[in-house]
């Protein structure tokens, strides 16, 4: 009997204990968040270190973000193309392609693109920083790494990200030009001026604006925490990395999801 | 432990311990480390060496005890104060800890661009002055990527004295050094102290390179300090452990086995005998 109650006893106890390790982790992330927040006067006073993050994240991360943009573009056009045809509707192809990546694909896929290149490298680089002991000398040398290393790297991500995002969806629209009307001859005039007109730069584009700095936001605060978090082994900071591209590629799915719920479903009903 | 009371103590530990999760790291420490003075705290890995120093440096705290260093009872520091106090101290890492994104020159530059408010070439003069201390001067433009494991130590300790600290503390300096450079390390340590009328703390297990060093001598085992003394009184004494540590012996009061069941047992023997009986 009490070897019963203790076989059924130990997987619950494993839960609870897995359960509560993660809500301390997310209380503890959310005060690493904040104590950030706070101590981020020195990326923002001197603002070269993080001039020198948003190279690092962004400007490197452009060659992926613009030829992944102009194929996810072309891909566009070809499919849109495909179904618009049959309807008849073929001139309106620059508005599907121009929706479809300003409210949608730009900010998601730069998002997902940015976790995997940028993010991993964020939080590699904290993770073998504290792995060899540099983070905990900064401190012996009385100067906050969370100030002087993590704040500069979460907001040169933060505002890198918007920009790769619009730069994706730009990239993304020339693609569809490309192929759209260069290649498949749909009419050049109507595949622009149909955009102009049905692209609203309030409900589309800054919405679309909007969700890559939520997806900026969680993606850098994800990368820089696992990295502080990372035990200082090798394991340690290959298995953070991981974590960062998982977790934050979910999260961004699952944030892209709520915030269209809110953005679009009340702004057609208006 | 009487002839050093009367001196200016920089570091004072008191009863202290400390406890991680339930494991005993550190028992009932007593400490006095005077000013001016080279003192070695020695003992096998894993003694609780390093985590004596971390609490010095404020980067732990004591489950028990206190520690008094510069007059500042560490743990009981606000964070500003405490950063106050680490602007005084100098810390000297395994394997130096240096930033990899910065290059030599750089990376001595870090403590005096974060701190001070000094002009271009007034650093410029104290970053050479301190290279030239620890004679790289000619590497200041290396990155650490390219330096040996001396030479990394060495620049390592001209960031840490950077800010000219009273107080400068070694972590295992001597650890995977090749002897030319063991040697180097080991004089630049006794010079800099001297000449920079600082304390200094080495936390080793190297006895050949640290006795000829250093003023007095903490030796610690499990937790606890079971002898200490000056160089004399250490190399003259006949207690076993500080005779087995110093002399290198392989068994003693620090058995060479870890603690097993029988070996006879685990290989079988025993029951494979009562089997063929």
């Amino acid at each position: 009997m009490t070897q019963f109650a203790e076989r059924v006893a130990q997987p619950l106890r494993r839960l609870g204990q897995s359960v509560s390790t993660r809500i301390w982790r997310l209380g503890f992330a959310s005060r690493f968040f904040f104590y950030m927040l706070v101590h981020s006067g020195t990326a923002l006073r001197r603002f070269h270190l993080t001039m020198r993050e948003i190279y690092f994240s962004g400007v490197l991360s452009l060659i992926i973000i613009l030829v992944s943009g102009l194929f996810v573009g072309m891909v566009l056009g070809l499919q849109g193309y495909e179904t618009l045809q049959r309807y008849g509707a073929s001139e309106s192809l620059g508005v599907l392609v121009a929706l479809s990546l300003v409210r949608e694909l730009g900010p998601v896929v730069a998002g997902l693109l940015f976790a995997s290149r940028a993010g991993s490298a964020i939080t590699a680089e904290i993770g073998l920083m504290k792995a060899t002991e540099q983070i905990s000398a900064m401190e012996m040398m009385a100067v906050d790494p969370i100030a002087r290393v993590v704040a500069p790297r979460f907001w040169g991500g933060v505002i890198s990200m918007p920009l790769l995002a619009a730069l994706f969806s730009g990239m993304g629209i020339f693609g569809g030009y490309l192929v759209g009307v260069q290649l498949i001859g749909v009419d050049e005039g109507a595949f622009w001026s149909q955009m102009q007109a049905a692209v609203d730069v309030r409900s589309d584009i800054l919405n679309g604006v909007i969700k890559s700095v939520v997806f900026g936001f969680a993606v850098c605060w994800i990368a820089v925490f696992e990295g502080y978090d990372a035990p200082p082994t090798a394991e340690g900071v290959s298995g953070a990395t991981t974590r960062t591209v998982v977790t934050s590629s979910l999260a961004i799915l699952a944030l892209d999801f709520m915030l269209t719920a809110l953005m679009f479903t009340g702004g057609n009903a208006s | 432990m009487t002839p050093l009371r009367t001196a200016e103590q920089v570091v004072e530990i008191d009863d202290l311990s400390f406890t991680y999760d339930v494991r005993p790291i550190l028992r009932g420490i007593d400490m006095r480390i005077a000013r001016g003075k080279v003192v070695a705290i020695m003992g096998q890995s894993g003694c609780g060496k390093t985590t004596l120093l971390r609490i010095i440096g404020g980067m732990l705290r004591p489950s028990r005890g206190s520690a008094r260093v510069l007059g500042e009872t560490v743990h009981e520091l606000a964070r500003d104060r405490l950063y106050a106090l680490r602007r005084r101290m100098g810390m000297l890492y395994q394997f130096g800890a240096l930033f990899t994104d910065l290059s030599v020159y750089r990376n001595v530059e870090f403590p005096l661009r974060e701190h001070t408010a000094l002009p271009d070439e007034l650093i410029h003069d104290l970053v050479m002055l301190k290279l030239e201390a620890v004679g790289l001067r000619g590497a200041s433009r290396l990155t650490p990527a390219e330096l040996s494991g001396g030479m990394a130590r060495r620049v390592a300790l001209a960031r840490a004295i950077a800010l000219d600290p009273e107080l400068i503390m070694y972590d295992e300096p001597f650890a995977g050094l090749d002897p030319i450079s063991l040697g180097v390390v080991a004089r630049l340590i006794r010079r800099l102290n001297d000449s920079l009328g600082a304390t200094s703390i080495i936390v080793t297990h190297d006895v050949e390179e640290t006795l000829p060093i250093v003023d007095y001598v903490y030796f610690m085992a499990d937790g606890r300090v079971v002898a200490k003394g000056t160089v004399e009184e250490v190399r003259r004494s006949r207690e076993a452990f500080v005779h087995q540590f110093v002399h290198g012996e392989p068994d003693g009061p620090v058995p060479f086995h870890y603690p097993a069941p029988g070996y006879r047992e685990q290989l079988g023997f025993a029951a494979g005998a009562q089997a063929r009986a």
